[in-house]
């Protein structure tokens, strides 16, 4: 059985800022990132859609140190948002001072775009990682 | 299925820079383990080694064949488990099964790593091959970003104040460095204070330098056989493997339904409690996956050791230290002691034993009346390894 939504076709989608999901017709969850199978009831039967992509930071952290080829990004932030439909998405803050980051934010509403991290020596080519944008 | 006992033990000191190789760390501990079992080479009937990294630090695939061949044992089974940080924890659990089905007799565990070698980006990028590297290394997300999330979402979940949580998980420091002093494996033999923790530079906010284990080198090893050839040639205390427990999940973000709980470790655990028919009260000494200072609260209100949210209080009040209400990391855990990936869960596996055997008085750390021990084993994303340990 093939996925229904594969990493490269997401991928695709959120290069040009569209989040896409999985929305199971068993149970109504929706899944995102997308898995094989419905993250909440196991079911196979889903259905890719859009997602509204909004949600709201749940956590965050700057990083100080950076993986072999990425030293250039440093300081940068990474975050956990839990999506208007559900689920959690882990991603980048590009848009506010990294240092500047406090417990103040937690709960802010943010919108999703795309941006390419063009890989490394150990990546099978570019991956496009969720941005959020504070609203 | 057979009970299985654990004979002689094997520990190379944890180490920056090692001089050795791969290979020779193991060789060096499973010769160490092999003579405390008054045993030979030739008696070791397969082995199941731990380590994760030897393709990128080396170059090196099949390290545990090699280093079998090393030891005068060539031709048996060598086999390598990688389950990230839980590699060592995982190959006991499998290497158990062999001698409780009563396929093979004695068999040698061990565990090896040479994290050092790589320098701090490429070992940085090594150690995030265990995040879900198409969903999530694109942020890059590194393990002491993932513990950094936990933390945040840890003090937003019980409601304890950044600054007061920080200087909670400081004393988790300050309590291993105490205890690696001790240890005569230990990497960092340097005792801290709650101040050093908390003006040490930045790694990822909030954690600090001192909020992170190091990267390691080195090796550990035991031999493994059943009750009845234990009681036969070994004159040691008798130490069974009683329990085992292994989950896994998904990427950080799939496991939102539990964050900052990890629910594999609460699945494991139960296993291995039951297997053992025991209760988390029954548990004397613990040794638990100590990453990140943060990781000490959340594996040991997930292993039932205390209640949710109420374990930075347990360090304070010194429930965890020898005397305490459950002494932990006595051996200085993953932050002091070291934490050479793959000999990991070994390495704890050694030193429950030397708890329960009522060795550990010379290094000022015995928890008197020891029976019982607990080893918590984290991978990665979410392979978790428990194993129960019992004198009686």
């Amino acid at each position: 059985m093939e996925y229904k939504l594969p990493f490269k076709e997401y991928n695709t989608a959120l290069r040009k800022n569209k989040l896409m999901g999985l929305k199971c017709k068993t149970c109504g969850a929706v899944t995102c990132p997308p898995k094989m199978a419905c993250q909440e009831c196991a079911s196979l039967d889903t259905e890719v859609v859009q997602l509204s992509g909004k949600g709201k930071l749940v956590s965050f952290t700057t990083h100080y140190i950076a993986p072999l080829g990425r030293e250039n990004e440093l300081p940068y932030t990474v975050a956990l948002v839990e999506l208007d439909e559900g689920p959690w998405l882990l991603g980048n803050i590009v848009d506010f001072n990294p240092q500047k980051m406090s417990m103040e934010l937690i709960g802010r509403a943010v919108s999703i775009s795309g941006r390419v991290f063009p890989g490394d020596t150990f990546t099978a080519g570019p991956i496009t990682r969720p941005v959020f944008n504070l609203e | 299925m057979r009970k299985v006992a654990v004979l002689g033990l094997g520990h190379t000191r944890f180490c920056f820079n090692s001089p050795k190789t791969q290979v020779e760390m193991l060789a060096e501990a499973a010769t160490e383990a092999i003579n405390d079992s008054n045993l030979q080479a030739k008696d070791i009937q397969s082995a199941h080694i731990g380590n994760c990294l030897g393709t990128l630090c080396e170059g090196q695939a099949t390290v545990s064949q090699f280093a079998l061949d090393d030891i005068g044992c060539p031709n048996i089974p060598a086999i390598r488990y990688e389950a990230a940080c839980a590699s060592g924890t995982v190959a006991v659990r499998d290497a158990v099964m062999w001698i409780a089905s009563g396929y093979y007799d004695i068999v040698l565990v061990g565990g090896v790593e040479k994290a050092t070698a790589m320098g701090t980006a490429l070992a940085t990028r090594a150690f995030c091959m265990g995040t879900d590297g198409r969903y999530e290394f694109g942020a890059g997300l590194t393990f002491p970003g993932y513990f950094a999330l936990m933390t945040i979402l840890y003090s937003q979940k019980y409601g304890i104040p950044l600054e007061k949580l920080k200087t909670q998980m400081a004393m988790v420091s300050v309590q291993s460095h105490e205890y690696g002093m001790k240890n005569p494996f230990g990497q960092i033999q340097q005792l801290i204070s709650v101040d050093d923790v908390l003006k040490s530079p930045f790694v990822c906010t909030p954690l600090q330098l001192h909020d992170c284990c190091p990267f390691s080198d080195g090796a550990a090893a035991a031999v493994l056989c059943s009750e009845e050839t234990a009681r036969k040639i070994s004159d040691k205390k008798p130490v069974y493997i009683t329990g085992m427990g292994m989950a896994t999940s998904g990427k950080m973000s799939s496991q939102y339904r539990y964050l900052p709980r990890i629910r594999a470790r609460e699945l494991a655990v139960e296993q291995a409690y039951k297997m053992a028919g025991i209760r988390p009260r029954d548990v004397d000494v613990c040794e638990l996956h100590d990453c990140f200072s943060i990781a000490s609260f959340i594996s040991s209100e997930n292993l039932g050791l205390f209640e949710p949210g109420k374990a930075p209080e347990a360090w304070e009040r010194g429930e965890a230290r020898v005397g305490g209400k459950i002494p932990i990391n006595t051996s200085g855990g993953l932050k002091s002691k070291g934490h050479p990936i793959g000999a990991t869960g070994v390495s704890q596996l050694c030193h429950i034993t030397r708890q329960l055997r009522g060795e550990c008085t010379d290094q000022g750390v015995q928890v008197d009346g020891a029976k019982i021990g607990l080893i918590d084993t984290l991978g990665g994303d979410g392979t978790i390894c428990n194993l129960v340990l019992s004198s009686l």
